[in-house]
């Protein structure tokens, strides 16, 4: 009879242990999810891409010729084989302005996202941990800065910005402006959920046992209690994104977001909308539904997280 | 000078409905490697004493007077720096639920290597090697495995026992364990207490057993505490305090335990349950409930009597001793 051998396998690496996750797996049966995530991730390429992909660049002055304008699609009849997507009023290629402005709306929307969440989980963490005083002092900022909703917001500090600074310097800075104003607008949200998260987690017998170990509360805070509250900051993430993109393109299409000559998809739209009645309507309508399926697969892809990272709904 | 010195020490929680002493004079001594066992029912204030020694009450729980004077130093007067280099490095605890002291989304390595770099100077790798070396200690099965796992992957006792290695870690003198075995199977409560018994002992580290199990603290200290609505009530040798209790709470406990039933009989209970902190009786905390209770219980707090080698707060006690003392002078 043979020794009876121990299983001592090595112990599972990261991606081994991603493969066996509960994420992972639910990732496998859901179509929704994956079809979102490659739209995604399609996105995601082509934005990078942009400069390589399109046939033209419309940043380039010297690439735009105003004779081309207004020229529909390649498979109506007065379409031209070169524009696939038809030309704007300017004569862009709309092929290669909607990469672009896909990348400026992308950019915008997952750095404004970014400073969001540094504010908001710096303060969330910083409320709920505390407590007390800072955490009354601290929501209570937060409750006055969601009382004002995020356009209007925006709206009066890019106009004062354009109407001190000039609209030159604007359209120069635009891109930050754009970032620091829907990244600093929307934080509430998030230092809201992480405090309630750390409200919850901080009872929990691991940060006594953190504190009896003599750490101090920074590293508690930041190392031992943040981890813990990282799947609703999923969550709230992937819906944010696509709420500032929306906000971006809102801010784009009243006029005050990215400017005509850098368009994101905001602007594209509202650039077309004078010629919808043109009959031009290919320079609104196909950013359009760029910017829509866009920002339906960032929700559907929070919605899926959602359910997976709710322990309450998880089901082994 | 002993280890750790408590003295006269009282814990008060300030509610909207007014202070609420949880601790009231409180006084006991460690020496270095003895084994200590606090006894009482749930909220007699067992587990705030543990905390309080380490200073790591919970707003709004604060250490209104008295001292703890650990090797000399009054803890309450240290800066915040100087007492963290205290908890985890000289005194550590040891909780209740190894399920939830374990934090969950970090592997057991990182939680042990952390632990170490924040006390010592030492580098990443010495630290884990120092931590598997406790984890050897504590007889967890393939040590070096455990390392890269996460609390969730194991077993409640291997948990525990990771705990107990933390609690090791970095050899302390005192190490507080509030219920540590409450939490596990009864199979394995056995071992682990077996376990923590001989680490304390090789180690030379002294224990503050925290618990409601008087099997666990016959067994396994040396002195023993009985605690009673945020009093001490009866301490001394675990031996005397058990075998010949003097406080009627003390022994109403000893009684209550199923041994000491007769079969068929319904168990012996202490009837009545412990009133409310804010609604202390006056006199002798534990007047309401007791047979034996006199018009003196009502009236006055008693004071320590020294009956052998322990000392009990009853009057039933003193007033039993001055007559002994009396009749022994006729």
């Amino acid at each position: 009879m043979s020794e009876p051998t121990l299983n001592m396998e090595q112990p599972p690496t990261a991606l081994q242990r991603f493969k066996a996750s509960h994420f992972w797996h639910s990732f496998k049966i859901d179509r929704v999810a994956q079809l979102s995530f490659l739209i995604f991730l399609t996105y995601a390429v082509l934005a990078i891409s942009a400069s390589f992909i399109a046939p033209f660049d419309p940043y380039d002055a010297s690439q735009i010729d105003i004779m081309n304008s207004e020229i529909p699609p390649s498979w109506q009849e007065e379409g031209e084989e070169g524009f696939l997507l038809g030309t704007d009023a300017q004569g862009r290629d709309m092929l290669s302005t909607i990469l672009y402005g896909t990348r400026v709306s992308l950019m915008i929307g997952l750095c404004a996202v970014a400073l969001q969440a540094l504010l908001g989980i710096v303060i969330g963490l910083t409320a709920g941990y505390i407590g007390g005083r800072v955490d009354s002092f601290l929501m209570r900022i937060a409750d006055i800065q969601l009382s004002f909703s995020t356009l209007m917001v925006a709206i009066i500090v890019l106009a004062v910005f354009q109407a001190t600074f000039g609209t030159e310097l604007y359209q120069q800075l635009a891109m930050i402006m754009l970032i620091l104003v829907i990244g600093i607008a929307e934080w509430p949200q998030y230092a809201r959920t992480i405090r309630a998260s750390v409200l919850a987690e901080k009872k929990k017998e691991y940060v006594d046992a953190a504190r009896v170990m003599g750490f101090g509360r920074l590293r508690i805070m930041f190392r031992h209690i943040l981890p813990n509250t990282l799947s609703p900051i999923l969550v709230i993430s992937t819906v944010q994104i696509a709420n500032a993109i929306i906000s971006e393109a809102s801010l784009s299409f009243l006029g005050l977001g990215m400017p005509v000559s850098q368009p994101s998809l905001g602007s594209l739209i509202s650039s077309g909308f004078e010629y919808i009645f043109s009959g031009a309507w290919w320079i609104t309508v196909i950013p359009g539904v760029v910017l829509i399926v866009l920002v339906l697969v960032m929700n559907l892809l929070g919605d899926w997280m959602r359910d997976v990272l709710n322990p309450k709904l998880y089901k082994g | 000078m002993p280890l750790l010195e408590v003295n006269n020490l009282e814990v008060c929680f300030g509610l909207r409905s007014g202070a609420v002493k949880a601790l009231r004079d409180v006084s006991f001594t460690l020496e270095r490697g003895e084994r200590l066992g606090v006894v009482g029912e749930s909220g007699a204030g067992k587990s705030v004493l543990g905390f309080s020694i380490i200073n790591l009450l919970s707003r709004p729980g604060q250490i209104s007077s008295g001292s703890v004077h650990f090797e000399g130093n009054d803890l309450a007067s240290l800066a915040p720096g100087e007492l963290r280099s205290i908890r985890g490095n000289r005194i550590s605890m040891i909780f209740q639920d190894p399920m939830m002291t374990l934090n969950p989304v970090l592997t057991i390595g990182v939680q042990m290597v952390e632990c170490l770099l924040a006390h010592r100077k030492i580098s990443k790798a010495d630290a884990k090697r120092i931590s598997l070396k406790k984890l050897q200690q504590v007889q967890i099965p393939s040590p070096e495995k455990r390392l890269d796992q996460y609390p969730h992957e194991l077993s409640g006792g291997m948990r525990q026992r990771i705990v107990i290695a933390i609690g090791l870690l970095l050899d302390p003198d005192i190490i507080i364990a509030d219920e540590p075995t409450t939490a596990l199977d009864v199979t394995i409560q056995a071992e682990i207490m077996d376990l923590m018994l001989n680490l304390c002992e090789q180690n030379n580290v002294a224990l503050i057993l925290i618990t409601h199990d008087l099997g666990v603290v016959s067994q396994v200290t040396q002195r023993m505490l009985v605690m009673y609505a945020g009093r001490i009530i009866e301490q001394g040798p675990t031996k005397e305090v058990i075998n010949d209790a003097q406080h009627p709470y003390t022994q109403g406990l000893m009684n209550a335990l199923p041994q000491m039933a007769i079969p068929g009989q319904k168990l012996n209970q202490i009837k009545g349950t412990m009133p409310p902190l804010q609604r202390i009786p006056k006199g002798c905390s534990f007047n309401p409930r007791c047979e034996y209770v006199m018009d003196v219980c009502k009236q006055k707090l008693p004071s320590f009597t020294e009956s052998g080698n322990c000392q009990v707060a009853c009057h039933m006690v003193a007033e039993s001793k001055q007559d002994k003392l009396l009749v022994k002078e006729v």
